[in-house]
């Protein structure tokens, strides 16, 4: 059953980097730990069900509305919330984000009702049959997605402009500034882009899992692991992060079960802080 | 099959509308009775997790509660009190135990009469420890662990069920049910979830079983919560058990559901205990998937006028009717009896009546009301099954609405 | 501190100290039990987070295995909890040290130090789901006994007054870091690691004290728990809201200050309960406190305290908290 664990792994930790890939670009860029990750990723889930529910729209093609939208979103949000509010303060960046995913998550609460949700595709039990494991297509559609959608965030990173001024950004703010770079605005794009990866992900995660108010915490500290070990900042470490730590979760849970094998993640976070806290790909920062 | 709405904002209006009566009178902190009676509200406190991840059953558990308050005061209330009313009060644990007690503590000082809650075994504990220093009668509406009638509390009640008794039910209803059909059925995997729930009523299951020849070859403990099952839906299909046995909460089953279905895993029946999951919006949304799986767990009784009636009612509302509705209404209805049959609230009367009571509940199918240490021995869960786009009551043979499909179809 | 505030403090001891008898109501005195309990974990986190400036997301797994030490004692050894209390307090120190020396000495600052904190409270709390000395998943059932050996009370002002201990003595160790040399070097260690270490402090040493000072704290803090609430499993002992809770108190409140945590506490505790009050149906009360709490931290940078202080220190200007250099520097 390995190699049905290693393919399984590889396939949710495509989604998992998908969900990482969000916060690696904000906190690489940023240097802001997003509390509000997962209540972000929860209503991402949340727009996605009611554009199937209510529109029949297919989950994956909803990602062309939900990315777009999440972008414009996160843009607003920082620029005339987040990086208003905080003043520059990391503590109160940190506090703020709290502020707002409880906020989130509560007014989720509020109308949407702690009820769960999930959805069935017409698809979503065909299958590749690849012998030892049937591949269902949900999975597979989902997992060429995260692919596609980090080979696009890597080529904007590396080869446009903007790229350049958000890694600018990174690297040195003040000098950024000083060539002219609008450092506010960058900001604001870098967050928009997070969120928009998160808006992504949740599209693709609702065939596959389901929704509440709390479903996005689920999530995050798997986020935080990738990101840390695919080093901040970096797109192609999110990636490769993610399928290491799918195939850590879920090749622990085929040897020491579903209940310890989380611990795996755990060791390889604390591992990786130890001896290479700045990731598999160096810090872009 | 009425087509139930995901989600009605006139169903929340008129829930809103008709509690806002009582959630005033709960926010205003004075004891006056709003309407000019001779007689003082019977105050019963409602502790359940409305914020958290267990808002859902919370909402539906108070939903229940406030069904049967309004009911008994629109019959007239605690008539043996002067036709006293009983007057809700709404507390939040927020899935935490020293919330939980703090809430107890806050309706203590309000005067408050009796106590219904808590949904988590742990707040429900820790709840009902704290109302055993003022002797405040505690009926536990939702709550399987046994140890909440264990403790030797004289003012801790339980209607419903706890694991003990439901494994006992589950181990003899599927064994009628494989009786029934020859035997077919030997091995089982349980898939349970980490917590005391889960792994206690496993231990409990693997015991049970026994005693009707099917062997338990794995328990799989899996971790709440569980993001993906296909390691346990390949292990399960390499061991090919005859029944698959999920103990755990609705997304973890649904999740395995969906799994095993996308695994090709074949086996006879999915025969859950106490799943999560399993209720009318599951059937609803999912039939192909939940089409002949099985649950035991506490249920309503299909047969009855009032069942029926309460059904519509819920669904009326834009609600789906599960276990939790009727769970808090029958708990309402036990308290209320017992205040009648006291004709006075001082707690030591009233936990005397509740211990006493013979109340007979139409709508569940139970025996008599018998509490022994505080758990209803009438008490009862039933095998049920999803069959095409509904759910049948498929054992005990005198309740049975329905044959089980066994093996499933 | 100022004779006046010297004077306002004692008043404020004493108005505690003989609060139950005027305080007829018992959901009050549990309710300021509960806000004391905050304070006193907030203040241990603002030991290292507000004082040494080390951030910690982690901080529940010094509650949560100080708990499991006394209850384990107690449920399989019979050692009465008035013991029990002092294996926790040395249980969380110890596992202080450990994450500490094996965090401090990689040289992790900032929010490394901060998320792998997090990473060794969630691998505590796997793995007590899986051992059978911490009942697994089922956890740990203590039997209702009151009696101060036992340190249960069978009434709220027992409880009142044991988190009022607990609370004194964390602001006593907050005093004392005011005024002593360590909490100038933790001071210093706070404003610019390097520097400090130039100027020969041994920051290694400072961080890890820091830390297991958090932890003692945290482990009596677990003791308390579990002796009131009589249940514990790792979901208690080891989820993150009580991390989360101990920075919020702390920073909302002030950090680095001796009575941020507490003031945080109040503050918070009495927001929540008021939108409570005012709002019954479920998640509106909570969207309120999110936004009085974006508010709070958005024109009072400082916490609550800087309303009594106007500290002008160039300390606010440098940003306090994760380091901004965001990276850990292999040669500590």
């Amino acid at each position: 059953m390995l190699p049905a664990a290693i393919i399984n792994g590889v396939m949710y930790g495509s989604i998992y980097a998908l969900v990482a890939l969000g916060l690696t670009l904000i906190y690489g860029v940023l240097h802001i730990i997003n509390f509000a990750h997962g209540a972000m990723l929860m209503l991402a889930l949340y727009a996605a069900f009611f554009l199937f529910r209510i529109f029949s729209i297919d989950p994956y093609l909803a990602i062309l509305i939900v990315a777009p939208a999440s972008f414009v979103i996160g843009y607003v949000l920082y620029r005339w919330g987040i990086g208003k509010l905080s003043k520059g303060k990391d503590q109160n960046i940190l506090l703020i984000t709290l502020g707002l995913s409880i906020i989130i998550e509560n007014s989720a609460l509020f109308f949407f009702t702690g009820d769960q949700q999930t959805v069935s595709l017409s698809y979503s039990y065909d299958a590749l049959d690849l012998g030892f494991l049937f591949l269902s297509y949900p999975k597979i559609i989902s997992f060429v997605a995260s692919l596609m959608i980090c080979a696009l965030l890597w080529a904007l990173m590396s080869l446009t402009d903007l790229g350049k001024a958000i890694r600018a950004v990174a690297k040195e703010r003040q000098g950024a500034r000083l060539v002219g770079i609008d450092v506010e605005h960058i900001f604001a794009v870098t967050f928009g882009i997070g969120i928009a990866c998160l808006g992504a992900a949740g599209c693709m995660l609702l065939p596959i899992f389901y929704v509440d108010p709390y479903t996005g915490n689920i999530f995050v500290v798997i986020a935080f692991t990738i990101v840390v070990l695919g080093g901040m900042g970096s797109v192609v470490g999110a990636l490769l992060g993610g399928f290491v730590i799918g195939i850590t979760e879920s090749v622990g849970g085929l040897l020491l079960g579903e209940s310890l094998g989380q611990i795996g993640i755990s060791l390889i976070f604390i591992i990786i802080l130890i001896f290479k806290p700045t990731g598999l790909f160096g810090s872009r920062v | 099959m009425p087509k139930i709405p995901y989600f009605s904002t006139t169903s929340r209006r008129k829930f809103i509308s008709r509690t806002s009566a009582t959630i005033a009178l709960a926010s205003s902190g004075l004891s006056i009775p709003m309407i000019a009676r001779a007689a003082t509200p019977v105050k019963i406190g409602l502790i359940h997790p409305a914020t958290g991840w267990a808002a859902y059953p919370a909402a539906q558990l108070r939903y229940g509660a406030l069904m049967a308050i309004a009911d008994i005061n629109a019959r007239g209330g605690i008539k043996s009190m002067g036709g006293a009313p009983i007057e809700a009060l709404l507390g939040d644990s927020q899935t935490k135990p020293e919330i939980g007690a703090a809430e107890v503590e806050k309706m203590n000082e309000a005067g408050v009469h009796a106590l219904q809650g808590c949904y988590q075994s742990a707040v429900g504990l820790a709840s009902s420890a704290a109302a055993a220093k003022y002797n405040i009668p505690f009926s536990i509406d939702v709550g399987v662990s046994d140890k909440l009638v264990q403790r030797g509390l004289p003012n801790v009640f339980r209607m419903a069920d706890g694991y003990g008794r439901i494994a006992k039910d589950a181990a003899n209803n599927l064994g009628e049910i494989n009786k029934a059909t020859g035997s077919k059925a030997k091995t089982v995997i349980i898939v349970h979830e980490e917590s005391e729930f889960g792994t206690g009523t496993a231990k409990l299951m693997t015991a049970a079983l026994k005693e009707h020849n099917l062997e338990v070859i794995d328990s799989i403990k899996h971790a709440n919560p569980t993001r993906n099952f296909d390691n346990v839906a390949l292990r399960i299909k390499s061991a090919k058990p005859d029944i698959i046995m999920p103990i755990n909460y609705p997304g973890e089953y649904v999740l395995l559901a969906k799994t095993l279905r996308q695994q090709r895993v074949d086996f006879m029946a999915s025969y859950s205990v106490l799943g999560g999951g399993f209720n009318f919006k599951f059937v609803n949304d999912m039939p192909d998937i939940a089409e002949n799986m099985i649950d035991v767990n506490h249920w309503y009784n299909p047969g009855s006028a009032s069942g029926q009636a309460m059904r519509a009612r819920t669904e009326a509302d834009g609600k789906y009717f599960t276990f939790e509705v009727y769970c808090a209404y029958m708990s309402i209805m036990f308290l209320a009896d017992g205040f009648e049959r006291a004709g006075t609230t001082d707690s030591e009367a009233v936990n005397a009546s509740l211990a006493a009571s013979e109340l007979e509940v139409d709508f569940m199918p139970y025996d008599k009301t018998n509490m022994v240490n505080g758990q209803n021995m009438g008490s009862r869960a039933v095998a049920i099954q999803a069959q095409k786009g509904d759910v049948q009551i498929i054992a005990p043979s005198k309740y049975a609405s329905a044959n089980a499909v066994f093996p499933r179809g | 501190m100022s004779r006046n505030g010297a004077v306002m403090l004692l008043v404020s001891a004493v108005v505690l100290l003989l609060a139950p008898y005027f305080i007829e109501s018992k959901f009050y005195l549990d309710v300021l039990t509960l806000i004391f309990f905050t304070a006193y974990i907030g203040q241990s986190w603002n030991i290292l987070g507000g004082y040494a400036g080390q951030f910690s997301f982690g901080g529940v797994m010094f509650f949560g295995t100080g708990a499991y030490a006394s209850t384990i004692l107690l449920t399989t050894f019979g050692v009465p909890p008035i013991i029990g209390i002092f294996a926790a307090i040395f249980a969380g120190a110890g596992l202080g040290f450990i994450v500490g020396y094996m965090s401090f000495r990689s040289g992790l600052r900032g929010s490394y130090f901060a998320l792998i904190t997090l990473a060794f409270a969630e691998l505590l709390r796997v793995l007590a789901n899986s051992v059978e000395f911490t009942g697994g998943g089922v956890g740990l059932f203590l039997t209702y006994a009151p009696g101060l050996h036992n340190l249960q009370f069978d009434t709220p002002v027992g409880f009142y007054y044991f988190s009022l201990l607990l609370l004194a003595i964390s602001i006593l160790i907050a005093l004392w870091l005011e005024r002593s040399r360590f909490g100038a070097q933790l001071a210093a260690i706070r404003e610019n690691q390097d520097a400090a270490e130039a100027l020969g402090i041994d920051t290694l040493r400072c961080k890890i004290y820091a830390i297991m000072i958090m932890g003692g704290m945290g482990g009596a803090a677990g003791t308390f728990y579990a002796q009131k609430y009589l249940y514990l499993d790792p979901p208690i002992a080891y989820s993150i809201s009580l991390s989360v809770e101990m920075l919020l108190v702390t920073i909302v409140g002030g950090m680095g200050t001796v009575f941020g945590p507490l003031i945080g506490a109040f503050v918070l505790h009495i927001v929540n309960e008021i939108t409570r009050h005012f709002l019954d149906t479920p998640g509106l009360s909570l969207i309120v406190y999110g936004v009085i709490l974006v508010l709070i931290i958005s024109y009072l940078p400082n916490g609550l305290m800087g309303l009594f202080k106007s500290r002008s220190k160039a300390s606010d200007d440098a940003g306090l908290g994760p380091d901004e250099t965001g990276g850990a520097s292999k040669d500590a």
